[in-house]
């Protein structure tokens, strides 16, 4: 582990100091159950034939995920691009509501009609799951707006990738968040590739896509994203500032996804290559080098992990036979949850003819 | 009972809504201290303040997906389009986000959005600024889409959408914000999904929405006047909901129809409306189902040829005397 434990600045931080040996086990214990849900739905994608369309795996990128949400106060909202899975159980969103979703079933978190792309818990402050690249975007800073609206401290994060900040919906939304100032925070999981496209091949300002914020007079900052510690205290410094200035923040976090752009990403391995992958893998494995700091801080023991670990591929595991045993959706609910009020039989909804089938 | 601007009525409408729930409110390019791009927003700002009217920047993309985002969390935003062509910049936000959040969450969220401007052509500023989006986007299952043609339907209309919980989007006429009506002081509401009769015939029924329900009831005072042929004239009002019935209810009565509809022909309201009555009244009809639609072709700008691109009053009179 070559870049873990340089420093301490970020462990010393106040925000990381106020963490209990608990809180810091269940951070690990969230990474550990996102790891293992996935790759328990990769395996369920290539062998069970029951799931459809796209998987984009976050396996690499956990500490992201758990290190900023684990800051959330019960008014932060969360929104988020495609590769979401991570966000959704770090939300606290249940594996086998996720797990269905992906088997397409009534018991999924949308009820087997949004897939992979799509988890939403609103219950949970979480606001999905948006399948076009940076399609969230205004969409998060909306949320920000309705909070300041209805004067309520809180803020929202919305999560893109690289990709996603060449969109121009992305600094539309950066200049009027910036123009209004409202309580959002962009994270850019900066994982290196949109698809297959190399971040030199698709930024024309090398190295740092955090500073374009300068072009909307926002505050940005950079992140290690392997460092659940510097996440924490980098992005809390962001949170408060949303808090208790309403102003929006633009945080780069980078990180490595392991696998491909999606599952059915054939050229993983040739848009880069696999001693890339392997040295992210062997030597800034967000996982692996939590452990290690846990371990080296003496909070937790090699048993105790191995016991995590288990304890979270059980409930992945689990998640696959709920899904597995779970009915499907039936042939009428294709057009349940169209509109609201049809579902609720409302006066309007039961006014003209809302579906055209016939 | 006052007579008052089509204009007006919406601007009555907005007031009422913005006064009557807090969580509803306006953003949209110069719809705040400009008093709107058409005044239809005119004095909004001034009584209900920067919290309530927001003037955004032009960046439809941002200000739609921002008000989507909002409408998640409970509030009612009402979201002025200068034109509703622009609301191709915003197409993601609109068809994806307002039209979907509701199905891919399983129900779990809804998006209780306004988007409301002028759709129409006939006003010399070209293709970009003329289009007539009500077919394309009552295409997408989640969305409404309604296209008041009176000062009347308007404000009745405009404030069941702000009150209604899915998107609704209203499709108005810069041709008629300056047309009157009569309208009544007291509050009253049109639900969304009705169609009205607005001119009662025997002879043949032009269906219509927007302002071509106007050249339509022309058309029908021509046809009265000079061919003996009483026109009965169908005003959708609400092309998603739609209300089959009354347009069913006028092609049995009637035996014969004739479309009249200013989007383009291809895939329009009036193809839909055709392929229904086919389909479900095919036994009463006397004769094929006709269409006046604009001219197929991106709007010209050459104001004399232009008001020959808009469906007019003797394409309508002449398709009638093909079937009548």
């Amino acid at each position: 582990m070559e870049t873990l434990l340089k420093t301490k600045t970020f462990a010393d931080a106040e925000i990381n100091r106020q963490l209990t040996t608990e809180e810091k086990i269940d951070l690990l214990r969230q990474m550990l159950r996102i790891r293992r849900f996935e790759l328990t739905a990769l395996k369920q994608y290539q062998t069970s034939g029951q799931m459809g369309g796209f998987l984009h795996l976050y396996t690499g990128q956990e500490s992201v995920a758990v290190g900023t949400l684990s800051l959330c106060g019960d008014d932060d909202h969360v929104i988020a691009g495609y590769r979401s899975h991570g966000n959704a159980l770090a939300m606290g969103m249940s594996m086998n509501e996720c797990m269905a979703e992906l088997f397409g079933k009534a018991t999924g978190c949308s009820k087997g009609k949004g897939g992979s792309m799509h988890f939403f818990a609103p219950d949970k402050n979480y606001w999905g799951g948006h399948g076009i690249v940076a399609g969230q975007t205004p969409l998060g800073m909306g949320l920000a707006f309705a909070l300041k609206y209805q004067g309520r401290k809180g803020c929202c994060l919305c999560f893109l990738g690289d990709g996603a900040v060449n969109q121009g919906v992305y600094q539309a939304s950066l200049n009027l968040a910036s123009l209004w100032s409202l309580p959002v925070i962009y994270i850019i999981e900066n994982n290196q590739y949109s698809m297959g496209t190399s971040l030199e091949r698709s930024s024309a300002f090398k190295n740092c896509l955090a500073a374009r914020a300068e072009g909307y007079n926002l505050e940005w900052d950079r992140i290690n994203g392997e460092d659940i510690y510097e996440v924490r205290a980098k992005t809390w410094t962001a949170i408060q500032r949303a808090h208790n200035e309403s102003r929006p923040t633009v945080l780069e976090i980078n990180t490595y996804r392991y696998y491909g752009h999606s599952v059915s990403d054939a050229n993983t391995k040739k848009y880069r290559n696999p001693e890339e992958i392997e040295k992210y893998r062997k030597f800034h494995d967000p996982l692996q080098l939590w452990q290690s700091r846990l371990l080296a801080e003496g909070v937790i023991t090699e048993s105790q992990i191995g016991e995590l670990d288990v304890a979270a591929q059980a409930e992945a595991v689990a998640a696959v036979q709920f899904a597995e045993t779970s009915p499907l959706p039936e042939p009428a609910d294709i057009f349940s949850d169209v509109y609201y009020e049809v579902d609720e039989q409302t006066p309007a909804g039961r006014t003209g003819k809302h579906f055209f089938n016939e | 009972m006052p007579k008052i601007t089509y204009r007006k009525a919406l601007n009555d409408a907005l007031a009422e809504e913005l006064a009557r729930d807090e969580n509803v409110f306006i953003i949209g390019e110069e719809v705040a201290q400009y008093n709107g791009a058409y005044k239809v927003t005119e004095g909004l700002w001034a009584r209900f303040g920067d919290k309530r009217v927001l003037d955004t920047p032009i960046t439809e993309a941002a200000f739609v997906g921002l008000g989507v985002g909002a409408s998640m969390l409970g509030l009612r935003p009402v979201i002025e389009l200068m034109f509703w062509s622009f609301a191709y910049v915003a197409y993601d936000q609109i068809v994806n986000n307002a039209g979907c959040i509701r199905y891919m969450s399983g129900g779990r969220i809804h998006c209780p959005i306004v988007i409301r401007g002028p759709a129409n052509g006939g006003t010399g500023v070209g293709a970009t600024h003329s289009h007539t989006p009500e077919s394309i986007l009552a295409n997408s299952p989640g969305v409404k889409v309604i296209c008041p043609a009176t000062a009347y339907d308007a404000k009745g209309l405009m404030k069941s959408a702000i009150r209604d919980n899915d998107p609704v989007f209203v499709m108005e006429n810069t041709l008629l914000y300056g047309e009157i009506w009569e309208v009544p002081d007291e509050e009253y509401l049109i639900p969304l999904g009705v169609a009205d009769v607005k001119c009662e015939g025997v002879d043949i029924s032009l269906i219509a929405h927007g302002r071509a329900v106007l050249t339509s009831l022309k058309a029908a005072e021509i046809l009265a006047g000079e061919h003996g042929i009483n026109a009965e004239v169908v005003d959708l009002r609400s092309i998603r909901p739609l209300d089959e019935e009354t347009i069913l209810q006028s092609v049995r009565k009637t035996h014969h129809a004739v479309l009249v509809d200013e989007n383009k022909p291809f895939c329009s309201v009036s193809a839909q409306i055709a392929s229904m009555i086919q389909e479900k009244a095919f036994d009463d009809l006397d004769a094929p189902v006709l269409r006046v639609c604009s001219l197929d072709a991106p709007a010209i700008y050459s104001p004399a040829l232009e008001k020959l691109q808009l469906p007019t009053v003797e394409r309508i009179v002449e398709k009638v005397l093909e079937i009548l």
